[in-house]
Order: C-alpha cells, then structure tokens, then sequence
C-alpha cells in the first residue's frame, strides 16, 4: 500500500483535520480507509471522525484538545497501520431510478446542453459504478466519484428552492441524491424511490464510505411499488461484496 | 405534560446535541447558546445534557399541567407565570394548570426554558434535539405535549445567580482556519479590522454577514465542517455554521469562532454588529 505525505492541522480549539494529497482517487481512499480503522481501533471515546473526499475531521465532542498529543497520536497511527493487512467489507449498491420526464425535470436542458439523446444519458448514468467518497452536507448526501466526462454538465444558473427528496442529479464531475426535500443546482434527471436516510433504523444510512453505487433504470409502475417499500420498511437494497 | 397553547416564532426542544453521527451527514444541532444553557440547568441541578426549550425572538405560551421547577435563561423575553413577571436565572415552583407567557424581547435573541429533569421527548440518534428531517418535526408545534416529570417538591443547591448574560460582547474569538492563508492582506485587514453586521440570513444553521470582504478564486474539494466554522463565498460573503449546519462544504474555511463565541453570536439579531479578534 502507498503511502501519502498526510498533513495535520488544528481545527478551532476541539477538532483536528487530517488531509491527503488533494486528488479524488482510490487509492487515496483506501488509505484513508485504513486510517479510519487503525484510529477506531485507538477506543477513543467522545471522539468521532467523518471523511470527504482528501480529508478527515476528527472532533472532541467533549471540548479543548491538546492539539500537539493528538497531533503525534494520528501520525503514529498513520505510520502503525500501513505495517497492518486489513480486511474491510465493501459493497456494491444497485439503486434504482426512474428516468420519467415527471421525475427527470432537466433531462431536456440536460439533453441539448451535453449533446447527447435522453436515452444516452440514461444509458451512460447506469452503466458507470459510482464510489463513494464521503457522506455529508446532508444526512445521508453521498459524494459520488467516477462520473464519466460526457456527462460533466454545469449547475444550473439558477438554484431551486426546493429539490425533491430523492431526486437524482448531475453537476460538474457530481451525480448523485438529494436524501431530503432541499435547495439545490444540481440538474435533476431522474428520482429515486427509496430512502437513503432513515433515523428509525438501526443503521440510519445503509451505504459506507468506501462502497460503490450503480444506478438501474425502472419505470414509473416500480417506482411506485418501490416507494411504498421504502415507506413501510420492507424494501431491501440489492447489493454485492465486492472484495469477497 | 407541558402543553403548547401557542408555539412562537421558532421554539425548538434542544439537549447538548448528536454526537457519533457526523460521518453519515447528520449536525450535531443541540443548544445554541451553551453558556445560558449550563447555568440554567446547574440551578435545577439537572445534568449537562437535560433537555430545555429553545425559544426564538416571539415567545410561546405554555400550560403546565403537573407541577415541576423551572429556570429561564439567555435572552430576556419578559415572561409571565399567570401574570406574574419572572426573572431569568432563577429557580421557580410551577402548579399544575399554570400558564407561562411571553412578551417583549428585551435583550438577546434566543432564550431558554429548562425544567427540572429536562424534556422527556422521545430520543432519536441519541438525542432529543429537533432537527427535521432526523426528528419528524423541526421544532415544536401549537397544541403539541410535551413530556416532563412531576416534582412536587425540590430544594436547589442555589437558587439564584446574578449574570449580566452575554448580550453586550461583540466580539468573537477566532482560530485560524484551515484554509486561512488563502486571506489576501486587504481580506486579512477587513476582517480584524472592520465590523460587520448580521444579516436577515441568520437561523440555527448559519449567520451570514452583510458586508463582502473580497472574491476569491480558491477552488477546494469538499471537506469537514464544525459549528463555528466561517465560511467565504467566491463573491466575497462570510458565513459562519451554527449549530444545525451541514457538516462538508465546499467553500474555505478561513476561521474558526471558539466555543463560547458560538453562544454569543447565538444572541445575535439582524443588524446587531460584531468583530473577529484572532486568539
């Protein structure tokens, strides 16, 4: 395993932030990955960390740290874990879509703006695996690396106010779904019909960081099946380990 | 039960916060000014983390339908016990059928209701606090019932504190931020230098600042972000995450307001002003 020049800065008086170089790629991940589980490994109470893309915030939720302890603490378990093999699950998450003009409000503007028919678009959105490179902004919000190039699309010029829950969208080197009714940019192409987020479940979030997502086309009668599914609980993501 | 006669502009049911799930995207939320929070409760001898209402500029009115002690505190809102003026900072006996009131905001902006033992509303991620859509509502409701315990009888520690609150302080302790060095020395003047004033764009997630202090073109990759973390726009804005804000962004973090500065700016209202002293 590679390992990275990491840098360690304080952050305010009770959080510190670790960064990478400043890259979206694998490996990189990976590494991070491991870092996430050698420090979980530390048994560190009142500590938590999240991670986005290059980075880590790790945070006291007590109050004051020493920065210079916790400073030398991480970059020894940075040094510790890269002697270490580790074993972690990762899976692919198989998300349904449904691609109807009803849903997909910019498919059109999207269309004539990329150049390409709406059925190529839907073509290229589903047959690309999308990994997951932090969870945030909003509960359940995944940042999704691995977009093909032809469909970078700008945001729209104008912002909504207010995004569907489940709305599926392009922006950029981004794809993604809003897991709340939200404000949002982003050009909406299709909706999904199953929560993402979930506080009533013991895992509120069922995808890790880490994990991949592919996208699959369904109607507006699955969609409708699908959300009711997703509504009372009993709809099950499909998903597959991917290091087995 | 602790009946909602009449919500007010933004009451809220908040307790320290969320902790342990930053990592799927959800704030930690939780009291915004902590300072008045603390003091409240340490009267009632409740413990740090014992649910209180947040109420926001335009007060509720509340039926008490079992007795229990009270203690306001942060901003002062000229509250009543049927007709009876209260005093912030101070342990009350309440009865049952009583009726709490609000009126005029007299200073602050943000005031706090705790009750002996704290809110005994439903924990969701293990907390109490009201963020939508974690919790089913964002904040409390006309008519809606409040759980809480009786205590006919409590003898606090102490009684009353005398404290001036922290209305009059404007200005705000300040870490340098991960992405600090991106200031401009005309950005780095106005910042310590200036004064700024809050804008109408203030709530439980951001303030924002009116004044600009400069574009930048400093393009980053989505990274962590806390309470307290200011943020500068492209066009030059400054936006400071409370306690409610989302936990990435994408714009430079060029500072960090300190803990008890998070529950000053708290108090702060549209057009109040403030200054950033670096620490």
């Amino acid at each position: 395993m590679k390992s990275y020049p990491i840098s360690i800065k304080p952050f305010g008086q009770s959080a510190v932030l670790v960064e990478w170089p400043i890259k979206v790629e694998d490996d990189i991940l990976q590494d991070i990955l491991n870092f996430i589980d050698a420090f979980q490994r530390l048994n560190m109470e009142d500590w938590e960390i999240s991670a986005a893309y290059n980075s880590l915030t790790i945070v006291n939720n007590q109050g004051q740290i020493d920065f210079i302890k916790i400073k030398k603490l991480i970059a020894d378990c940075y040094l510790e874990q890269k002697a270490k093999k580790i074993k972690r699950k990762e899976y692919l998450w198989r998300i349904p879509v449904c691609y109807d003009k009803a849903f997909g409000i910019d498919l059109d503007d999207a269309s004539r703006r990329l150049g390409l028919s709406v059925e190529e678009i839907i073509q290229m959105h589903t047959s690309f695996e999308y990994r997951v490179y932090g969870i945030g902004f909003l509960p359940g919000f995944m940042y999704l690396g691995g977009l093909p190039k032809a469909l970078e699309i700008p945001r729209r010029k104008e912002p909504r106010l207010r995004v569907a829950k489940g709305s599926v969208g392009l922006a950029a080197k981004q794809t993604g779904i809003y897991p709340q009714n939200s404000p949002g940019g982003w050009n909406i192409i299709g909706r999904c019909p199953i929560p993402i987020f979930n506080p009533n479940l013991e895992k509120p979030c069922f995808v890790n960081v880490g994990d991949k997502i592919m996208f699959h086309k369904i109607s507006k009668a699955e969609y409708d099946l699908h959300k009711i599914e997703g509504e009372v609980g009993i709809y099950k993501p499909e998903n597959v380990q991917l290091n087995a | 039960m602790l009946k909602v006669l009449k919500a007010g502009f933004f009451t809220s049911i908040q307790d320290l916060g969320r902790f342990g799930y930053r990592n799927i995207g959800v704030p930690v939320s939780g009291f915004m000014d902590n300072a008045a929070v603390r003091k409240a409760n340490m009267l009632l001898n409740n413990d740090l983390d014992a649910a209180v209402l947040e109420i926001t500029m335009t007060g509720p009115e509340l039926e008490f339908e079992s007795p229990t002690y009270i203690c306001l505190s942060g901003a002062d809102l000229s509250s009543t016990l049927n007709g009876k003026t209260l005093e912030n900072y101070r342990v009350i006996k309440v009865s049952e059928g009583d009726i709490l009131s609000c009126g005029k905001l007299k200073n602050g902006f943000r005031s706090y209701l705790a009750i002996k033992d704290g809110f005994q509303t439903e924990k969701v991620l293990g907390s109490r606090s009201q963020y939508f859509p974690v919790t089913q509502k964002a904040s409390v409701q006309d008519w809606d019932e409040i759980p809480y315990k009786e205590t006919p009888d409590f003898k606090p520690t102490i009684s009353e504190i005398k404290t001036e609150g922290n209305f009059d302080l404007r200005s705000l302790e300040v870490y340098k931020g991960p992405e600090f060095s991106i200031l401009s020395v005309n950005q780095l003047a106005s910042l310590f230098k200036k004064t700024f004033t809050i804008s109408k764009e203030n709530n439980r997630m951001a303030y924002q600042i009116k004044e600009l202090i400069g574009k930048h073109k400093h393009s980053m990759l989505t990274s962590g972000t806390l309470p307290g973390t200011v943020q500068l726009t492209p066009a030059g804005r400054i936006i400071i995450l409370m306690k409610d804000g989302q936990t990435t962004g994408g714009y430079p973090r060029i500072l960090q307001i300190s803990n008890t500065s998070i529950s000053i700016l708290a108090q702060k209202r549209y057009r109040d002003t403030i200054s950033f002293k670096l620490i």
